[in-house]
């Protein structure tokens, strides 16, 4: 089990938190009119990286925040955390 | 057999005051206290104790612990408390312990099994993708049922588990997992420089190897009593916890690692109430792993019989237990350790018939002293072959060349026990689920950790430190504790041990032992539990296989549920020779969790029962439950399904409770339907986004049926939508849906809409909802409710107001999911069962009736509204539901906006939501039928659509179905065909709305 860093709680057990996907996952407007290889870009492609992966996690049995964590996906090593928003 | 197998005196595991009487395979034994099961049949001259998995062949206890890979039997205190495949060296002995043995019939020392060991030419390894393939119907019928009464070994038992099970998380600066030389040294340092310290040990006493030392002494004091004064201090400490019996099994991410107790397996009567394990979590800022090393047996033929046993589980045994192998014993090693068993057994009065060591030569102060006190010791000597049936009676040993191979004659020497060592295996398992690298000792002959993959360090044997002096162990644990205590920011307080005594030993082999060119057959065992043979690992080369993975795989070898601990690097080594590669470039196979098998019951834990998953209870359902509702679980909800009167099934309950709705009145409680309060001041807006529909519009106490996509374009929920107030929005979700709609909200609202002001809470258990639905639900209301206008010009159809009901503070909205003149009535979830039983009360004049969600759902199939979930599944647009109608057409943006416009999502040939009618009135179809277009078509069938609603309607008094259907609206009239196993069914295509099309029941 996974100890994450919540940045508005600290580090909590994995047992809190829900997974949220690949971090930075940009969705286009609707009123932008994105061409379809933009949006099935958003909507199915994904890094699958080995490595660093900037992903959500969601304090849903916390604070309920959706915020960002960088994970080793090699060494489930957790480099930080920071909120929706930030880089 | 007759023999002496116990010593008078002697044994640091027992208890001698304290004898007890045990049970094998229906046979009464007496041990000692402190006994395992292993030590105590050993004592009684028991060395066959099972049949082996594949050729059934007899065999016996081959190590003292748990990685023995023979010695797998059955304890059984009940019918329910039976347990399978327990490890005779880990279970303990107790009072009226009884044990049988394994995968054997009719019994252990005739077992019919055994042919397949005749057989075995006829199945290697792998047999089994190359046989059963011809004729295919036999499959099913024949060889599959045969092969699953075949596989296995123990039973488990039918009865469910009665037991209970705990767990638990623990924290710790350093957790140790071994409590041996190493690891109590380490524990000492630790817990001396205040550090928070677990101690961690599988067995039931704390020692390791400290158990078994014959001469060394510690501290200046004989080792045993160093123990004792060790553990003493460490259970004094205030900051340190000792578990003994607790096997760490897992290491998993963040220096969590897996432990389990065992708590009561080795009383005689458990207390009622105690749990039997406790699983705990520990989280370890530094971890230090001292798990010792396994003895290695050796690989020549027939090395599986029984009285063939690992030299340092005889010395254990000796030392612990004071038992003995054997009364004439033989012993073949490549490894100094034995050299001082046979010494040990020797001054016990065995009668050492030959030691003979696979080097050609060996030396120390070990292989000296043997050879002082007489041991006969044959240098360069291997083993070819063993005779005896269900016991070791005779042993071939030759000489081997100067170039390692066989060639004279074998001297037969005659024995009852066979000790072998092929060297020490460091347990390095733990190290490497932790991700740690592994480094290849050409030395040790053995892998050793390199680089840990988590704050850990590995001290003692499993760091490659088998055979060393006892000093140099205590110093590297010592500083291996100090690195970790100051990395946890722990002053530590370095300690040192003094040591004297003390011996030394080394030696390896790997791989199987030469034999003569021109000798075949005979069986040399690697994994003897999955009975992989040193012919089957050069069978895999033979056929092609390159990979340890996939060599592994085919013959199975270190699968088992020992998962190889003795067995796995010589499987390697064999592999490594047949490709000609050295080891380290072959490399190992994957060390994966658990270390050793763990019960289901620690890991369930908790969580069984009533305490599996947590059950929702409405305000009403106590009411419900009185008046003998059938009660059917949703999303963990009780829901009452239908409320049966005397005598009724619920075909019949449901007809009458649907007449009734339709007739005068039924109340029905909706409190399971999800509430999502959206507030704020952009509420309005943040819902314009989320779902289909338009808001700006929608006037406060006025509601709206509406539709979320995901942005796929797929139908994700839907539910009525009131606006309460200017700045916040009552959302209803279906029962189900309702926290994934929650998450879904608050997704889009905290990371792509974070500037919109908007507040989303959970409401669903805040309001207890009474439905009133059917002609009869105004006149029922009107005298109840106050300070609220509820006729039909005040509250038309998806109207809310806020009032009194029953002196209750209510919402009152006027919807109806039964298509008749309906109201959902809100109050406070504490007032829900008060003001429930006051609207029955009332309802009572005018023939109401209870109604559950089976009779609901008839009565919303009659009028053609769907369920997300059932009529949807996760590919329907609002326009397939037939709902496209509710799609905003003027929207800057909706969840699912884009993909709605993509050509595939608007073709006309899309499966559409519509009614079928059977021909025959009394016909229900099934749902999920498949519907074809034309009719008496054969396999593969060309299928348009499916059956997603199917019931009988009482009022009607007739079937009705909801489909989708291939480009259905098109196909209104048309006849389609429902094929089913027992024949196939015309079936009309209509209108989705069977019942009120104009709506004038609804509008009432």
């Amino acid at each position: 089990m996974l100890v994450i860093p919540c940045p508005y709680c600290g580090p909590r057990p994995e047992l809190e938190f829900s997974y949220g996907g690949q971090a930075h996952v940009l969705r286009p407007a609707a009123a932008t009119n994105p061409d379809p290889a933009g949006w099935n870009a958003f909507q199915y492609e994904r890094a699958n990286t080995r490595g660093l992966h900037a992903e959500r996690w969601r304090h849903v049995h916390g604070c309920a925040r959706f915020f960002n964590v960088i994970r080793d996906t090699t060494t489930d090593e957790v480099l930080r955390s920071y909120r929706s928003g930030e880089k | 057999m007759s023999g002496r197998w116990r010593l008078a005196a002697g044994g640091n595991d027992l208890d001698r005051s304290r004898p007890i009487r045990f049970e094998f395979d229906g046979r009464a034994y007496q041990g000692l206290q402190g006994d395992t099961l292993a030590a105590a049949l050993l004592a009684n001259g028991v060395h066959l104790v099972g049949r082996s998995f594949k050729y059934h062949r007899p065999r016996g206890i081959v190590a003292a612990g748990p990685e023995d890979p023979n010695a797998l039997v059955t304890v059984r205190r009940d019918a329910a408390r039976t347990t399978p495949n327990l490890n005779a060296g880990q279970v303990e002995l107790y009072e009226g312990l009884v044990a049988s043995s394994q995968n054997r019939w009719p019994s252990l020392r005739f077992d019919v099994g055994r042919v397949n060991d005749l057989l075995s030419r006829f199945i290697p390894s792998g047999f089994y993708y190359k046989t059963f393939m011809w004729p295919r119907t036999a499959w099913h019928r024949l060889y599959e049922p045969r092969i699953r009464a075949a596989a296995g070994l123990g039973m488990a038992p039918a009865e469910a588990d009665p037991d209970c099970y705990a767990q638990r998380y623990g924290h710790c600066d350093v957790l140790i997992v071994g409590a041996g030389p190493a690891g109590i040294a380490a524990a000492l340092t630790a817990a001396r420089s205040g550090a928070r310290v677990l101690l961690c040990d599988e067995q039931p006493q704390c020692g390791g190897s400290v158990r078994a030392e014959r001469a060394a002494r510690i501290e200046g004091k004989p080792a045993a009593e160093w123990l004792r004064d060790a553990m003493q201090e460490l259970a004094q400490a205030r900051e340190v916890t000792v578990l003994s019996r607790t096997t760490a099994f897992a290491y998993l991410p963040h220096n969590m690692v897996a432990l389990s107790e065992r708590l009561t397996d080795h009383l005689a009567a458990p207390p009622p109430g105690k749990p039997r394990e406790r699983l705990w979590q520990v989280r370890a800022r530094q971890v230090i792993l001292a798990t010792g090393a396994i003895e290695r047996p050796l690989v020549f033929p027939g090395n599986d019989l029984p009285g063939v046993m690992l030299a340092g589980a005889a010395r254990s045994f000796l030392h612990r237990h004071g038992v003995l192998p054997g009364n004439r014993v033989a012993l073949l090693t490549a490894h100094d350790e034995s050299y001082g068993t046979a010494l040990d057994l020797k001054n016990a009065g065995v009668d050492i018939v030959g030691l003979a060591d696979l080097r050609p030569r060996a030396s120390g102060a070990l292989v000296e002293a043997a050879r002082r006190a007489g041991v006969p010791i044959r240098a360069a000597t291997t083993a070819i072959g063993t005779r005896g049936n269900l016991r070791i009676s005779a042993v071939g040993l030759s000489a081997l060349d100067a170039d390692g191979s066989v060639s004279g004659a074998p001297e037969w020497v005659d024995c009852d026990a066979l000790l072998v060592s092929g060297g020490y295996t460091p347990s390095v398992h733990l190290h490497s689920q932790a991700r740690g690298k592994l480094r290849w000792d050409g030395a040790a002959q053995s892998f050793v950790p390199a680089a840990a993959g988590q704050p850990c360090r590995s001290i003692g044997a499993c760091s490659g430190l088998t055979g060393a002096a006892l000093a140099e162990v205590f110093s590297q644990a010592a500083a291996a504790a100090c690195a970790a205590l100051e990395a946890c920011g722990i002053a530590a307080r370095p300690a040192s041990f003094t040591t004297s005594d003390d011996m030394t030993s080394g030696g390896s082999w790997l791989g199987a032992l030469p034999l003569p060119g021109a000798m075949r057959g005979g069986k040399a065992f690697v994994d003897w539990q999955n009975d992989v043979t040193a012919a089957d690992l050069a069978l895999a080369v033979r056929e092609g296989f390159r990979s340890i993975e996939h060599i592994k795989r085919y013959t199975t070898t270190g699968m088992a549920t020992d998962q190889g601990k003795t067995s796995n690097l010589n499987a390697l080594a064999i592999a490594a020779q047949q490709l000609g590669r050295p080891i380290p470039e072959v490399g190992l196979t994957t060390f994966r969790m658990p270390y050793l098998p763990v019960g289901f019951g620690g890991l369930a834990g908790y969580a069984r029962g009533e305490l599996f998953a947590p059950l929702r209870k409405t305000p009403m359902y106590d009411w419900a439950a009185a008046r003998g509702a059938v009660f059917e679980p949703v999303a963990m909800w009780q829901r009452a399904r239908y409320f049966p009167q005397s005598g009724e099934d619920m075909h019949q309950a449901v007809a009458r409770e649907c007449q009734c709705v339709r007739r005068t009145c039924g109340l029905f409680d909706a409190s399971t339907l999800g509430k999502i309060e959206v507030a704020g001041p952009d509420a309005v807006e943040f819902m314009n986004r989320m779902y289909v529909n338009s808001w700006n519009s929608l006037q406060v106490g006025r509601c709206r049926y509406g539709i979320l996509l995901r942005d796929d374009g797929f139908v994700y929920d839907d539910g009525v939508v009131a606006r309460i107030a200017a700045d916040r929005l009552h959302v209803t979700t279906t029962t189900g849906g309702a926290p994934r709609v929650l998450g879904m909200m608050e997704d889009y609202l905290q990371t792509e809409w974070p500037d919109l002001k908007v507040w989303l809470t959970s409401t669903t258990e805040q309001w207890a909802v009474i439905a009133v639905q059917g002609p009869q639900a105004r006149a029922v209301l009107e005298d109840l409710v106050g300070q609220a206008d509820i006729s039909a010009a005040a509250l038309p159809h998806m109207a809310m107001t806020r009032g009194l009901v029953c002196g209750v503070p209510a919402m009152i909205f006027r919807v109806s999911f039964t298509g008749e003149l309906g109201y959902e009535i809100n109050v406070p979830a504490d007032y829900g069962a008060e003001v429930w039983n006051a609207v029955w009360q009332a309802g009572q004049a005018h023939g109401m009736c209870a109604y559950g969600t089976e009779t609901m759902h008839v009565l919303r199939a009659e009028k053609g509204y769907i369920i997300v979930g059932q009529d949807t599944d996760g590919t329907m647009t609002p326009d397939d539901a037939g709902l496209g109608w509710a799609v905003g057409k003027s929207k800057s943006e909706f969840i699912g906006m884009v993909s709605l416009r993509k050509p595939a999502l608007r073709d006309p040939d899309r499966k559409q939501l519509v009614g079928l009618l059977t021909a025959d009135p009394r016909h229900v179809l099934e749902e999920g039928s498949q519907i074809a277009a034309t009719p008496g078509q054969r396999p593969p069938m060309r299928l348009v659509g499916h059956v997603t609603s199917s019931y009988y309607s009482p009022v009607l008094g007739r079937s009705i179905a909801l489909a989708v259907v291939s480009g259905g609206r098109a196909r209104h009239g048309q006849t389609l065909y429902v094929p089913t196993p027992r024949g196939e069914t015309a079936v009309t295509v209509t209108q989705p709305v069977f019942y009120d099309p104009k709506g004038e029941r609804l509008n009432a």
